[in-house]
């Protein structure tokens, strides 16, 4: 099965209209020693074929809605209002372009000026982008940012901040020259006198992240007025749907706040697309990478929107642009604003309150196991780590667990060698308070 | 008409979506978070009904022209039709509702069909092997330049610069730079392809990698690629192919073939998964067997009948994304590719040469176009001489809009000037490209006998031709609940 | 087009007038109407050294970016932050309200090179057929 409507008659008739005999004369420039003479890919399908095939390979996965998972460590388990895949599968919304034609794209604008104000809003923050690819190469273009705005070449990152976000970032700095230096943690908080330390005038930005890896709420006031006292930038790495009790970076003095995004109304689907929301100060407007979108007016003085300060843009400023970005996650963000739309303030707080109290109360009866304890005595949202004592690992709670059909907290040890008896466990609002009963239930069966 | 902002439909109290009613013990954020850790501001979200949300962005969906409701020969971006099947497939929930640390064990469909892509997309290329990863392909450029840079560094050899011709997208340059190479320039020839000479000026042992895009943006095939990858192999210069353009090459050549080295695909391109107004995307990067050690982790790999992700690697350059890259976009391309298979692949791009052609010699007459010689999927026309007249590329692609087509790629490549960079695509009817070559030529004649009519068009959208100096002057980027920033009320 | 006499030019469209022991520098006329609208002006921090071709400034309209490069190498002086603020006042007054810095040279040899008037019209007279 293809998709091209033209029939062989047709072709024939335009290859006539070119003025050539056959198709292969129009490729002529192709050199006859690379001309590929077959293709080893497998012979099309049906749509029915085709139907089968994803069925049955989707069927080999277990999807979340079938079982009780207490996964978060980054990626976030939330409800979809059923509105938002209704609207963004429409046509117009999924099949144009970034909208350079702005009079025949105002929807997608205006779709994004709201995204903007919205973020802005949700981060406290003065601007936004159009979106980045996820919230860890959204921490990568922030670390350009800081190094290219304060010209320094020194950048520190929380050892909490996630490790993929890390290395993410290790691996947009190669060939920067920069240096990277972690700030290690206490007690499951980034430690302060050792950001203190670190502090000098050749630090160009400050990295953390709130809450934590570990689930726990850093001291970012403190550590942002550390930053800037030597001149450096301060930039907080978020989970929007924290931010309904939690203070959003604006409030903490953050020059450049960042996220992973995709939690605002789209599933997980195995972590991508993401969506990397990107907002920093006024100050820092023409050093932010990726689109945006203004308002302005028409030739009648009607209002309008369009991209604008594209000079920041590789399609202008090629090497000297601030970022390489061009196709970004305008589906992802358009679910997200639709989403945010649905909510409204109220439903954000009932949401971030509905996580807060679930995880709590999760929290306390997981405790209640003799070989259970909270790993650090911070507070936390809706993610927090236990310690399993007694010789209990988390792989041996996670294959029991999973006899129950529940997915247990995500093991520490791969991320960080020396919590090998610790796990993160999150809690969302898409858990039942009897499922949370019945994880706690199945959790009294192990042994060690 | 345009339509008011959805903060201008907010109704204090109203409300879209409810959750369902706490079933623990509601606990309020002062009871167990210190006090400075208390959001003490309400974020000015609107507040509306479902129905407002609905009707509001299905009205702001028909102020766009896409894919689905218009012809968009956006040249470079590949605007072909996006099948309703893959969005069917990549919305079952057992590909969308994974968490990306389940173990492999839970996931073995989706890490087949990871693998299977990955199989499929180096047999189309001719490459050893690829990440997923990126996000776009940009992401896969970065990705592609970090490998190169790892390549030589292993060697023992720290190479700075990278050559890419002038008539590159933008992304080569921004991607070098953002890597910390210093960019060289290539002149193109007479003909807008590589000039051997220019290229062998150039060579010399400071050089990591030759950057270009084959065919290229002029839509030429580089008929002397042999001689080129020949040329850089001699000093260790990588070949590095922008696949922007693979739509022209499916099975009629292999990069791999050619000599290149690695290649991103950009599969919302190509491999027809939807643009979605600016994204997502996907960039995966295929490279010979010699640059699979710098590949990103982690990769997916067969063992016996199982599928898992393997961590280790000390060549990688690291991870370029969060997860695993844009897995709902994989899984759509995945389905696409195996829906055509290689019948329908090799018809994809024997349809997208002859549509380009067809269009261009439909046009033969109304617009110079400046590298004249059979094209591949595009071909790039140029309306400098309309300047007398006073009117721009940018101009004719305004009036476009007014006969219902969306605008070509104007003012690139930047080798010709006022360039209109047309890109039909396999997907588009004899019919629609008669329709099209019939409204532009009506534009031209307008841009010469009421040239007014072209630089004050577009009369017929939503709104009339926009004031983008007033919006870079004055940055207006968000709506501010205080005042009333925007400009003016809105009809409607 | 709107040569002064009593002014330098560069190749890159750039004019240098003597003030004192200064040179002020803006662009020219021709680079200006290139421009069209010009809606954003970097100019360099007082205090900068910069040598000589080396981008000193950057003037950006809609869908262009441009540096300017000093004509001689020194020391930054002065900057107009008028039209950082208000950049359409290089469009209505190039060589006037739209000057961009000022320069105090280090090698004042180097401003002998620049082109007179009528050397800076011939190349643009030339670049226009």
């Amino acid at each position: 099965m293809d998709y091209a409507p033209n029939t062989d008659q047709q072709l024939k008739d335009m290859l006539r209209t070119i003025g050539v005999g056959s198709f292969e004369e129009l490729i002529h420039a192709v050199p006859g020693d690379v001309h590929q003479r077959s293709l080893h890919v497998p012979h099309g399908l049906s749509e029915a074929q085709v139907l089968e095939l994803t069925e049955s390979l989707a069927a080999r996965n277990i999807a979340l809605p079938q079982v009780t998972s207490f996964l978060g460590a980054g990626q976030y388990h939330h409800l979809v209002p059923t509105a938002v895949d209704a609207l963004s599968s429409r046509g117009e919304w999924l099949t144009p372009y970034t909208p350079y034609q702005a009079e025949a794209s105002q929807g997608s604008l205006q779709a994004i000026y709201e995204f903007q104000t919205m973020v802005c809003e949700l981060l406290g923050m003065d601007v936004a982008n159009a979106s980045l690819y996820d919230g860890a190469s959204a921490v990568g273009e922030a670390a350009v940012v800081a190094l290219r705005a304060t010209g320094r070449n020194r950048l520190l990152v929380a050892e909490a901040l996630h490790p993929h976000a890390r290395q993410v970032l290790s691996t947009y700095l190669q060939g920067a020259g920069a240096i990277l230096q972690e700030i290690p943690t206490v007690n499951g908080l980034t430690d302060l006198e050792a950001l203190a330390k670190a502090l000098k005038d050749d630090v160009a930005g400050v990295f953390l992240q709130h809450p934590n890896v570990f689930g726990c709420l850093e001291p970012m006031a403190q550590a942002a007025d550390l930053a800037h006292r030597v001149g450096a930038l301060f930039a907080a790495s978020v989970y929007p749907i924290s931010l309904g009790v939690l203070q959003p970076p604006g409030a903490y003095g953050a020059d450049i706040a960042v996220a992973e995004g995709r939690c605002l109304g789209t599933p997980v689907a195995y972590g991508g697309p993401g969506l990397g929301l990107f907002a920093t100060t006024q100050a820092l407007l023409r050093r932010m990478p990726g689109r945006l979108a203004g308002c302005t007016v028409d030739q009648r003085g009607q209002r309008g929107y369009t991209l604008t300060l594209q000079t920041r843009e590789q399609h202008i400023r090629r090497e000297k642009a601030t970022s390489n970005i061009c196709t970004n996650e305008g589906l992802i963000a358009l679910r997200a604003t639709m989403f945010m739309s649905l909510l409204g303030p109220q439903g954000l707080r009932e949401l971030s309150e509905a996580n807060l109290s679930k995880a709590h109360y999760a929290a306390s009866h997981l405790q209640e196991l003799p070989w259970v304890r909270l790993a650090f005595d911070q507070p936390f949202f809706n993610e927090f780590t236990l310690r399993y004592e007694a010789g209990i690992t988390p792989e041996a709670v996670n294959r029991a667990l999973l006899k129950a059909g529940v997915l247990g907290g995500y093991g520490l040890k791969t991320w960080y060698p020396l919590l090998d008896q610790h796990a993160l466990w999150c809690v969302t609002e898409t858990l039942s308070r009897e499922r949370i009963d019945a994880a706690c239930e199945a959790l009294k069966k192990v042994r060690a | 008409m345009t339509t008011p902002l959805i903060f201008e439909r907010s109704i204090p109290g109203r409300r879209g979506y409810r959750y369902a009613a706490s079933d623990v013990p509601p606990i309020a954020p002062v009871e167990v978070l210190p006090a400075e850790h208390v959001r003490t501001t309400t974020p000015a979200w609107p507040e509306v009904a479902e129905f407002d949300v609905v009707r509001h962005y299905t009205r702001l969906s028909q102020l766009n022209f896409s894919v689905d409701t218009h012809f968009y020969p956006l040249g470079s971006c590949t605007m072909k039709y996006n099948p309703k099947l893959n969005e069917r497939v990549a919305a079952m929930p057992g590909f969308a509702w994974l968490h990306p640390l389940q173990p492999a064990s839970q996931v073995q469909g989706m890490l087949e069909l990871l693998h299977g892509l990955e199989q499929m997309l180096c047999a189309i290329t001719g490459m050893q092997a690829f990440t997923l990863q990126p996000a776009a392909g940009a992401q896969g450029e970065l990705t592609g330049l970090k490998i190169i840079r790892a390549y030589h560094q292993r060697r023992g050899q720290r190479r700075s610069t990278i050559l890419i011709p002038d008539s590159a997208h933008g992304t080569n340059p921004a991607s070098a730079a953002l890597s910390g190479f210093s960019v060289v320039q290539l002149k193109s020839g007479p003909d807008g392809l590589i000039d051997l000479n220019e290229l062998k000026a150039r060579l010399n042992g400071e050089v990591a990698a030759l950057m270009l895009t084959n065919p290229n943006t002029l839509g030429l095939f580089e008929r002397q690629i042999k001689a080129i990858t020949a040329l850089a192999h001699e000093q260790d210069v990588l070949i590095y192919m922008d696949g922007a353009n693979m739509n022209a090459l499916l099975g009629i050549c292999r990069p791999g073939d050619m000599g290149v080295d690695l290649l991103q695909l950009n599969l919302h391109k190509t491999f027809s998964t939807p643009h979605g107004g600016g994204g997502p995307g996907a960039g995966p990067v295929g490279v010979t067997q010699a640059l699979e050690p710098f590949l990103p982790l982690p990769r997916v790999r067969k063992r016996g009948r199982q599928f898992a992700w393997h961590e280790q690697g000390k060549h990688s350059v690291g991870r370029v994304h969060g997860w695993f890259g844009n897995v709902g976009v994989l899984v759509r391309a995945y389905a696409y590719i195996r829906t055509l298979g290689r019948e329908g692949l090799v018809r994809a791009s024997e349809t997208a040469i002859i549509n380009a052609n067809y269009l261009k010699a439909r046009l033969r007459g109304v617009l110079p176009v400046p590298y004249d010689q059979h094209c591949m999927h595009e071909f790039v026309m140029t309306a400098k001489l309309l300047k007398a007249q006073g009117i721009t590329a940018w101009d004719v692609a305004k009036r476009l809009l007014d006969y219902g087509f969306y605008a070509p790629t104007v003012f690139f490549p930047l080798i010709v000037e006022d360039a209109l960079m047309i890109e039909p695509t396999e997907t588009e009817s004899k019919e629609t490209l008669d329709q099209f070559a019939e409204a532009l030529i009506r534009v031209v004649e307008e841009a010469r006998q009421q040239p007014d009519t072209v630089k004050r068009a577009p009369r017929r959208m939503p709104v009339e031709r926009l004031d983008e100096v007033k919006a870079a002057r004055e940055p207006n980027l968000r709506w501010r609940p205080a005042e009333a920033s925007c400009p003016t009320a809105p009809h409607g | 087009m709107d040569v002064p006499p009593a002014l330098f030019y560069t190749k890159t469209h750039e004019w240098a007038k003597r003030e004192g022991a200064e040179l002020v520098i803006g662009v020219t006329a021709h680079a200006q109407e290139e421009l069209r609208d010009i809606v954003f002006i970097e100019v360099p921090a007082v205090g900068r050294q910069v040598k000589q071709g080396e981008p000193a400034a950057v003037i950006e309209s809609v869908k262009a970016a441009f540096d300017i490069y000093a004509p001689v190498s020194g020391t930054i002086t002065r900057s107009n932050q008028a039209v950082a603020k208000a950049p359409q006042a290089v469009n209505q007054d190039c060589y006037g309200q739209g000057w961009l810095f000022a320069i105090a040279p280090s090698q004042p040899e180097e401003a002998s090179k620049l082109l007179s008037a009528e050397e800076y019209h011939k190349l643009i007279e030339q670049a226009a057929h």
